[in-house]
Formats: structure tokens, C-alpha cells, sequence
């Protein structure tokens, strides 16, 4: 057993070299029909970045327009707020996936694609969670700063958008690139429906080449190297934010 | 206090104001004249910052009325924007906005709130900057300044929006011995220039060479209400004299 993971574990070669139980002709660039599949793999990748952005913009959107509710003295906006969030985030993506491409149409009568379904699914269950992290971050802010705000006369909405907002953001920036690389995950279950994304790429390669092993290392890499770039783009902005205030 | 000498510019009738059970203010009544220097003190938890707060309304009052220049406070959004442009307020932890550097604080709320032009803004912010002595830190952020100047920017934010009443909350109790001064000054020069000012503080000294009265506040009420010089020598009640000794002889 150990014998034959051992090779895994070290994730080896990538190049051509078929040893043992491994096929990497398969993905072997040099070959024609090995650059052509990993090509194919590597398509995957636009619709996988674009419904991961797509989504994660609208929910983050949503999320604030749910945590504000959520913050306010009257109780039936803060009710709005706690059942949306506990409602939102009690179903599982892959059901609510299921649940608005098969059914919303259904619903609504009319047809949505698999891409907006995939976006909608993956924004709506992710903007409870962005609720909740929009919804700490303005609480971590001291009160003082509201008190200041009234009293150069600022409203609701200037106060939120030059003085809270801007703060709290800086504050929950991890917290947001945690789901920013949480959705780039979870966008991998919206192949179910067939939208052509990493996953569904490597799924139809199985099913041609029947080399899961090698084509799922690859898919495990592609995913990697994605979140990797995020992680570093999340933390340069970060950094970059802080600056502006401590200089 | 009677209505009769000069117009009040703040009038403030029975205001009684509640945190659950606790009465923080016992139907309080106050008048201040345009371009009177009010001074308040009394031991902590009388209520004294609770009243100020109650003028611009950053407490809600339960009973009585505030007016501030012909306008009462009625709940609505209209008469609080209209109330709050007429008064500044700077508070004991200076609360500046950390993510703007000193100019940013000073225009935001003119760009904003009053409808100027980011360079006239700019401007106005420059020669308030001017007034409070620290011109060249316009460029720097909160955290790079020390508490002295941290507060003098926040008066100067204050001044920007042009009140005619300025409210100051305990303003240098949050600060370094070496800096009550710089900002006293400040406040001492502002009392001078005819703004009408009420100040929550222990300063005494200030309070003396500033104030035309004096107001002493206990428990939620206004225990005593003088000018400096009786209040000082010979106040009435002994609420007010037995605070004095130990304030005034520590």
C-alpha cells in the first residue's frame, strides 16, 4: 500500500516518463495528443476563474446589503438579517446548485444557463457567510468613529462609505480571501450541471483516457497554483492597504 | 438663567434622560447665550457629558426640550442635521478617522455634509490647520501625530463645519500632562475669537481664566450655576464646596 502512494506523495515527474503505474503520456506536452489534452484541461480554467469572480463580486455585494439590516436598532430589519443568514446557509451548494438549475426554472418559467446558475448558487450561498464577516468587521469598529461622523453631520449612507466601511474592510481582508479561495473551490461542484469549468475538463478526459490518476494530479495542481495566486494576491493588498494607514 | 435678559442660543427644559433604570439627567434646565463660555464639572458619572451629548443628540433625551438657534429637537432627520451642522463637538478620545490622513479628516465633512468643492474644502481645512497651530502635519495620518495634535486636528475638523457652538467632551483627559496645554490654548484662543463654547472638564484653571459661568452637576442635576468668581470663593451648596476641595487641594 505504502509502495504504491510512495510516488504520489512526491508528486514526481510531470515530464514524460511513464514508470510504473503511471501514464503521464497522457498530460506529456511533447506528445501531440498529450499537449492537446492537457490544452484541453487547462480550457477549464476561464469559466472556472470567471464564475469564481463573477459569483464572489455578487455575493459580496449581497452580503453587505444583508449585514446592514443586520446592524440596525430595529428588530424586524435585524429578523431579516437572521433568517436570511441561518435560511442561506442551512443548504448545502451542491443542493442549491441542483436547486436553481433544475428548479428555479421550473419557478420562474424561464431557462437559465448553467453558467448564471452556477453563479447564482455559489453568490447566494456564499453571501450568508459574507453577511456574517461584513456584520463583525462594522461591530469591531468604535463607536467614537459613528459619534464623530454625526457630529460633522455626515448621514447614514456618507458615514458608512467614507468612515466605517473602508475601515472594516481593511479588518475582514482575510477573512474575504478566505472565500474568495473557498468559492474557487466549491466552483468545482457546478460541473455537476455541465458547466465547463477545471473539473468538468478533467471528468471528460477520465472518461476518454481512463487515466484519472495522472489527470486528477493534474486537476489537484491546477486548483493548487490558482489558490496559491489568490493567497498571494490577497496578502500584497493587504499589506498595501495597510500602509496607507500606519505609513 | 431667566429668558429675559439676553435670547438663549441653546435652551435646554427638563430634560430627563434614562439608560434602563438609571436616570443619567433629572429634568435638567439650561440656558447659554450667543457667545457665552459655559465650563462643567462635577465628580464622574453626574451626567455632565451625558447633557452635551443630549444637545447634539448623540444621546436621545426621553423628557423636556433642547433648542439650538430657533430649533427643538423633534426626532425628526431634518431638525437633527440642521441642529448638528450649527454644533461642533470634540471628544476625550479625539475619535479622528485613522484611515485619512489629517487633511481628509478636515474636508470630509465639508466636501459631504456642506456641499463644498474638494479645493475650497482643502483651503478652509489649511487655515483652520493655521489656527490650531499644525499646518505642516496636514499630509500626516492620526497615528502619526501625538495626542496634543491628534486633539488640536480634531478641533480643527470641528471648526471646518463653521458651527456656531462648539461642545468640548472632557478634551484633555485623554492626554499626556506636557499636552493639556497646547490644546487649552487652543480652546483659550477660540473663547476669545467670541465662539460659544461649553466645555465638560476638570481644568480648573481653565475653567477660571475662560469661563463666564460656571455650571457643578451631581447625580444628574445641576447642583450649582455661578460665575467663576463666586463659584470659586463661595459656592452655595456644599455638594458643590466639597467637590471643589478635593479637585482644587490634591
Amino acid at each position: 500500500m505504502f509502495k504504491k502512494l510512495f510516488p504520489l506523495l512526491l508528486l514526481v515527474p510531470l515530464s514524460g516518463c511513464a514508470g510504473g503505474n503511471w501514464g503521464w503520456y497522457v498530460v506529456d506536452p511533447t506528445t501531440t495528443s498529450g499537449y492537446n489534452n492537457v490544452w484541453f484541461l487547462l480550457t477549464g480554467l476561464y469559466y472556472t476563474v470567471l464564475l469564481s469572480v463573477t459569483a464572489i463580486v455578487i455575493s459580496i455585494v449581497i452580503g453587505l446589503l444583508v449585514a446592514l439590516p443586520g446592524l440596525s436598532t430595529n428588530k424586524y430589519l435585524r429578523g431579516f438579517n437572521r433568517v436570511y443568514v441561518e435560511f442561506v446557509r442551512a443548504v448545502p451548494i451542491l443542493v442549491l446548485i441542483l436547486w436553481v438549475y433544475y428548479g428555479l426554472p421550473q419557478l420562474a418559467g424561464i431557462a437559465i444557463g448553467v453558467f448564471w446558475a452556477g453563479v447564482i448558487a455559489l453568490a447566494l450561498s456564499d453571501s450568508a457567510f459574507e453577511a456574517e464577516i461584513f456584520r463583525a468587521g462594522i461591530q469591531s469598529i468604535d463607536k467614537g468613529q459613528y459619534e464623530a461622523s454625526h457630529s460633522i453631520s455626515l448621514n447614514y449612507y456618507d458615514t458608512m462609505r467614507f468612515v466605517i466601511l473602508p475601515q472594516a474592510i481593511r479588518r475582514i481582508l482575510p477573512a474575504l480571501g478566505n472565500q474568495l479561495v473557498y468559492m474557487l473551490k466549491m466552483s468545482s461542484l457546478v460541473s455537476v450541471i455541465g458547466m465547463q469549468e477545471l473539473t468538468r475538463k478533467a471528468n471528460e478526459l477520465v472518461v476518454t483516457e481512463y487515466r484519472p490518476l495522472e489527470i486528477y494530479t493534474i486537476l489537484v495542481l491546477e486548483y493548487l497554483v490558482l489558490i496559491l495566486i489568490v493567497s498571494a494576491g490577497v496578502r500584497w493588498l493587504e499589506r498595501r492597504m495597510q500602509t496607507d494607514e500606519r505609513n | 438663567m431667566t429668558k429675559n435678559d439676553q435670547t438663549a442660543l441653546i435652551e435646554i427644559e427638563s430634560v430627563s434622560k434614562f439608560f434602563g433604570s438609571f436616570q443619567a439627567l433629572k429634568s435638567v434646565s439650561l440656558n447659554v447665550t450667543k457667545g457665552e463660555r459655559v465650563v462643567v464639572c462635577g465628580p464622574s458619572g453626574s451626567g455632565k457629558s451625558t447633557l452635551i451629548r443630549c444637545i447634539n443628540q448623540l444621546e436621545q433625551h426621553e423628557e423636556g426640550d433642547i433648542t439650538v438657534d430657533g430649533i427643538t429637537h423633534d426626532g425628526a432627520a431634518k431638525s437633527l442635521n440642521a441642529i448638528r451642522q450649527k454644533v461642533g463637538m470634540v471628544f476625550q478620545q479625539f475619535n479622528l478617522f485613522p484611515h485619512l490622513s489629517v487633511l481628509d479628516n478636515l474636508t470630509l465633512g465639508p466636501v459631504r455634509a456642506r456641499g463644498m468643492s474638494k479645493a475650497d474644502a482643502e483651503k478652509l481645512a489649511m487655515q483652520y490647520l493655521e489656527r490650531v497651530r499644525i499646518p505642516e502635519q496636514s499630509d500626516k495620518f492620526p497615528r502619526q501625530l501625538s495626542g496634543g495634535q491628534q486633539q488640536r486636528v480634531a478641533i480643527a475638523r470641528s471648526l471646518c463645519m463653521e458651527p456656531q457652538i462648539m461642545l468640548f467632551d472632557e478634551p484633555t483627559s485623554a492626554l499626556d500632562p506636557e499636552m493639556i496645554n497646547e490644546v487649552l490654548d487652543v480652546m483659550t484662543e477660540l473663547a476669545s475669537s467670541g465662539m460659544t463654547m461649553i466645555v465638560v472638564t476638570h481644568e480648573m484653571g481653565f475653567a477660571r481664566r475662560v469661563a463666564d459661568t460656571m455650571v457643578f452637576m451631581d447625580h444628574g442635576e445641576i447642583v450649582e450655576v455661578a460665575p467663576p468668581e463666586k463659584f470659586f470663593k463661595q459656592p452655595d451648596s456644599a455638594r458643590c464646596q466639597d467637590f471643589l476641595q478635593k479637585i482644587l487641594h490634591h
